[in-house]
This record gives C-alpha cells, sequence and structure tokens, in this order.
C-alpha cells in the first residue's frame, strides 16, 4: 500500500458536515458545512434538522473538499467515514453516503470511531502519534481520558464522565449568563475580561474516594446557576465576566489535573487534547504549565481541527491504509453508542451471506 | 437506457436495474430499521443478478418519498453520491407514484384509486390517481379518518387503517421494479421527472426549550 495514503474522511455525527482529505499525515483539505446556526434558537443540536442539512451538503462539501486538494475522486486509496458514536440519524447519511462513493470508485471503505479520529488528527499538526500517548477528549459530546498503544487498534478508556460533558456544561452556563449558544467559544471570550479567582466553583470528583480519571460537570454546572440566581434575588448585579472565569477555572482544574495524574501513573510523558472544548484558551494555557512542570509533551492541534470535522476522519483512514488493517463491510451500520475501544468497524465476513439474505435475483 | 432504481421510503430496501423496457433483476427486502445496512449490498447485488456494469449505467431513479425521515435519507443520499461518483443523472420518483404504478400493473387499471402508505403517528402519506393512472390529489399526510379516498385503495397505509380505507389491498410496499417502469415511461415519454429532494411533508420536530429552568425551589 501507499506509503502516504490519500484518504478522504467524511463526519456526520453532529451538526457539522465534514469532508476531508488526506495524504499520509499531511492534510490537503478540510471542508466543513455547519448547521449550527438553525440549532441556535433551540439551545441545542436538533437531531431532524442536522440530519435535512448533512443531506443537503453532503454531495458540494465532498466537491468542495476534492476542489481544494487538488485532486480526482478516482485518484484516493480509500474513504473513511464516522461509524460512530454520534446522533443516529445524522450518523446514517454520512455512512451511507460513504459506501456509496467507496463502492462507485472500487475504493475500499473505512468506518472509524469518532473519538479515535479526534486523537488522530494531531498526527496532521505534530506528526506521527507517540506510542502509548495519552488522550484527553473533551467536547458538547464527550469528556474521556483515553489511552492508546495504537490509533487503530488499541484504545483504552480510562475514565470518562458520569454526567454532563464538559462542553455541555460550558453550554448550559452561557445559557444561565444569557451568553447564547454554543457556549464554549462566548464563555472563553468573557471570560477574558473576568477575574478567574472570584468565585471557588466546586471542583467535581476530586475528593480522596472519588474516582480518580472520571469525571462530573453536573454538580459544577447547579452550583453557577444557584450562584447567579442568589445574587439576581438580592437584585444584585451579576459579575457575568467573573462567573464566566471561575467556572471555566473550576472546569480546566480538574480537566488538567486528571489529565496530567494519569499520565504521570501510567509511565506517559505525552498528552494529546482534543475535541472542540480543546480550543477554550485557558484550558490550553494550563494544560500547557502543568504539562512543563511535569515533564509532560503537551500536543493540541490548532482549534480548527479540535471541533468535529472530516480531517480527523480522513487522518484516521489513512493511517488504517498505512497500517493495512481490514476495510469495512458495505453492510456497515451506522452505531449511534460504538464503544471507544472499537476503533474502527472492520469486515464482518457476513456480506455473503447477506447478499444471499437479500433474495431476489434475476427477474 | 440502463436504470438504476431504489427506495428506501417504505419499509422494503428494494432495488432494481431496467434497460427501458423491462425489469432486468430485482430485489426486495422488508425490515424497516435496517435500510442502511441493507441498501447498498441490494444494489451491488441486484447489479451482478442482472449482469450490469455500473459504468453501464445511463441513469438512477429514486424514490423520494413521503416516508419516514431516517429511512428515507439512505436512499436519497445514496443516489446523489452515485449520481455524483458515476457522473450519472439522478431522477426523483414520488414513491407513491411508483406503488400506483405497480397497483395498475397488477389489475387496479381502469378505475381511480388511493395509495397510502404508512407515516406512524396514526397518520398516512396518501395520494389519489384517476383511471388513466395520472396523480388528482396528494401527495399529503393526514389522519385517515380525515380522508376521503377513492373506491379502492392499496398500501401499508390503507390496509392499517381498513375503516378509512375499507377493501384495501396489496401492494403492500414500494418495489423498485415498477419505481423503475414508472421512470422508464415518463423518461421515453419527454416528461420531467422529480429533482432528488426529500418529500418531507412535515416540518422537523424541534421543541424549543422552555426558557432558563431555576434550580433554586421557588
Ligand atoms: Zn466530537
Amino acid at each position: 500500500m501507499a506509503d502516504e495514503p490519500l484518504v478522504l474522511g467524511i463526519e456526520t455525527s453532529c451538526d457539522e458536515t465534514g469532508v476531508g482529505i488526506v495524504r499520509g499525515t499531511t492534510l490537503l483539505a478540510d471542508a466543513v458545512a455547519s448547521s449550527v446556526n438553525d440549532h441556535a434558537r433551540f439551545g441545542g443540536v436538533v437531531p431532524e434538522i442536522a440530519s435535512r442539512a448533512h443531506l443537503e451538503a453532503m454531495v458540494p462539501t465532498i466537491q468542495r473538499a476534492l476542489d481544494t486538494a487538488g485532486i480526482k475522486a478516482s485518484d484516493l486509496d480509500g474513504i473513511a467515514v464516522t461509524a460512530g458514536p454520534g446522533l443516529a440519524g445524522a450518523l446514517l447519511v454520512g455512512v451511507s453516503a460513504a459506501k456509496a462513493y467507496a463502492w462507485a470508485l472500487d475504493k475500499p471503505l473505512y468506518g472509524v470511531n469518532h473519538l479515535a479520529s479526534h486523537i488522530c488528527v494531531d498526527q496532521l499538526e505534530h506528526g506521527r502519534l507517540p506510542s502509548p500517548t495519552m488522550a484527553l477528549l473533551v467536547s458538547g459530546g464527550h469528556s474521556s481520558l483515553l489511552l492508546s498503544e495504537d490509533i487503530t487498534s488499541d484504545v483504552r478508556p480510562l475514565g470518562a464522565t458520569i454526567d454532563d460533558a464538559a462542553g455541555e456544561a460550558f453550554d448550559k452556563v452561557a445559557r444561565v449568563l444569557g451568553l447564547g449558544f454554543p457556549g464554549g467559544p462566548v464563555v472563553d471570550r468573557t471570560a477574558r475580561e473576568g477575574d478567574r479567582k472570584a468565585i471557588h466553583f466546586p471542583r467535581g470528583l476530586t475528593g480522596k474516594n472519588d474516582p480518580e480519571y472520571d469525571f462530573s460537570f453536573s454538580g459544577l454546572k447547579t452550583a453557577v446557576a444557584r450562584w447567579v440566581e442568589a445574587k439576581r434575588r438580592a437584585g444584585e448585579e451579576v459579575p457575568i465576566a467573573d462567573v464566566a472565569a471561575s467556572f471555566q477555572e473550576a472546569v480546566t482544574d480538574v480537566l488538567t489535573r486528571k489529565a496530567v495524574k494519569a499520565c504521570k501513573d501510567n509511565g506517559v510523558d505525552h498528552l494529546m487534547i482534543g475535541g472542540g472544548v480543546a480550543a477554550n484558551s485557558r484550558l490550553r494555557e494550563m494544560a500547557q504549565q502543568r504539562c512543563d512542570r511535569a515533564g509532560i509533551r503537551l500536543r493540541v492541534p490548532r482549534p480548527g481541527l479540535c471541533t468535529d470535522n472530516g480531517a480527523m476522519v480522513a487522518a484516521l483512514g489513512a493511517e488504517m491504509v498505512w497500517r493495512d488493517r481490514a476495510p469495512s463491510a458495505f453492510d456497515l451500520s451506522a452505531d449511534s453508542s460504538l464503544p471507544v475501544t472499537e476503533v474502527h468497524v472492520p469486515h464482518t465476513h457476513f456480506h455473503d451471506q447477506a447478499y444471499d439474505a437479500l433474495g431476489g435475483g434475476a427477474a | 437506457m440502463l436504470l438504476l432504481a431504489f427506495d428506501t421510503a417504505t419499509p422494503a430496501v428494494t432495488a432494481a436495474v431496467h434497460d427501458g423496457t423491462a425489469v432486468l433483476a430485482e430485489t426486495h427486502q422488508v425490515d424497516a430499521r435496517r435500510h442502511g445496512e441493507l441498501l447498498l449490498p441490494a444494489i451491488d447485488q441486484v447489479l451482478r443478478a442482472a449482469g450490469v456494469d455500473k459504468h453501464g449505467l445511463t441513469g438512477i431513479a429514486v424514490g423520494v418519498g413521503p416516508g419516514p425521515y431516517t429511512g428515507l435519507r439512505v436512499g436519497l443520499v445514496t443516489a446523489a453520491a452515485l449520481g455524483h461518483a458515476l457522473d450519472l443523472p439522478v431522477h426523483g420518483v414520488c414513491t407513491l407514484d411508483a406503488i400506483a404504478f405497480q397497483a395498475r400493473a397488477e389489475g387496479l387499471a381502469g378505475q381511480p384509486f388511493t395509495v397510502a402508505t404508512d407515516a406512524r403517528r396514526k397518520e398516512v402519506y396518501w395520494a389519489s390517481y384517476d383511471a388513466e393512472g395520472r396523480r388528482t390529489e396528494g401527495p399529503g399526510v393526514d389522519r385517515p379518518a380525515e380522508l376521503t379516498p377513492a373506491a379502492r385503495s392499496v398500501g401499508a397505509g390503507a390496509l392499517l387503517y381498513p375503516d378509512a380505507f375499507p377493501g384495501a389491498h396489496g401492494p403492500e410496499h414500494v418495489s423498485a421494479g415498477a419505481l423503475a417502469g414508472f421512470a422508464a415511461a415518463e423518461l421515453a415519454a419527454g416528461r420531467e421527472l422529480l429533482p432528488n429532494v426529500p418529500l418531507y411533508l412535515r416540518r422537523p420536530d424541534a421543541q424549543v426549550p422552555a426558557g432558563y429552568k431555576a434550580v433554586l425551589p421557588a
């Protein structure tokens, strides 16, 4: 197989239709069509609206990526797609499209895990991932600590949120403060004007007997809401920037503390941070300081590659081709709760039977 | 003419190849929850069975609904992607028209009738046809009791609500062979088919969260 496989990746697990094209570990195109504005007035992603938008955007986004990369679809060495986890109906649009392209172009199909893709995308920025790599994934849908020996086959979950994802907490706090949706970028911006030590909000699951690598953000979110309401009831003005900064400090403190501890405990000297919340400026700053102090090398992709995108799927697909992993069968299903341990969904050897089971035949 | 036709707007996952004169091969499997898994293998199989290379196709005909959205989109995005990758025109066909075409072939020619499929939530997707097979009403989505269907009716939606559709009978779901036959006849007559755009008929379900909910006891 090619040393530098040329792979197209399709990502539709949430509200972004992402199509990326990579050659080996080089990014050639990263086209995104987002329906985020259609969801804003609902304060969250509406699955049916996302699915409708994916269908409309699919072919134009693919064409845009091919044009940007300056390649023809027939040049590709493979097609990769997010098989899960994510919104079921949204995933299904991407998986169906990927199958059709792979079949029509006679290219291998790789159904890959969204979380592993978030880790693998860093290869486009900082070269091949070392083995092992510790990854902290934080977004509106996930908050996990993952230990990866081989990004195409061996990703182990060490811990995850037991309630809200970190990004969800940002969205909810933004709503409490009347800052709009999505909450991540606006809280980050607002916090820059505030004092992060103004209010000491609770750090979830940091007690002596708490699970070491799990997270909880639900109590923090409630504490912020109570604090703000109490101020409003007392007729006092809410110091919005201070609340945003203090909330953000609590989230990033817990995330970086646990991630650095996980590295030390497991003898891992690389920490990768990915997911939409990795675009947060305070998280990046604090992680850098704590990693420097602990002698850990921090790898964080640029913000545009941290959020959901097609490039990350293409990056993992290219790694699959490079490592000669088995492609997926055409009966690949979209799995909304695909476990992170299933980095890719290979050939099931069922498809001859599936053909037979279809019945029909010559009329 | 070599048409690849498929439809995922009803519980059937069905694909066919049509040469402009007749159906060369057809597959039909009923599994309302597995459109995404079954469609591409079905397409691959039906081309093999017809002995047709995908590069020999001249067009794609796809059922654009109405139908339950998640399954419906599998067919539409597959058609769009195949059309793009193989550089083929994609012709949309109202799924109810394809069922009507089949019903006439099975004996309803010469009389008016209504086609109804299951729209869930106690509603049906429906359309009515005259004795010549022309669509006179619909497609619409309504509660069966609110409709005045023709004396004869077909489709799973009609069978599901016998009070509203007396004397309902098959075909239950769409067959890609009939869809291809309808598309081939329309194209041969020089008529335009529909764009590859879903007939959702309903707005997306989207509840606006009822403001910010207080956590302190009132
Ligand atoms: Zn994500």
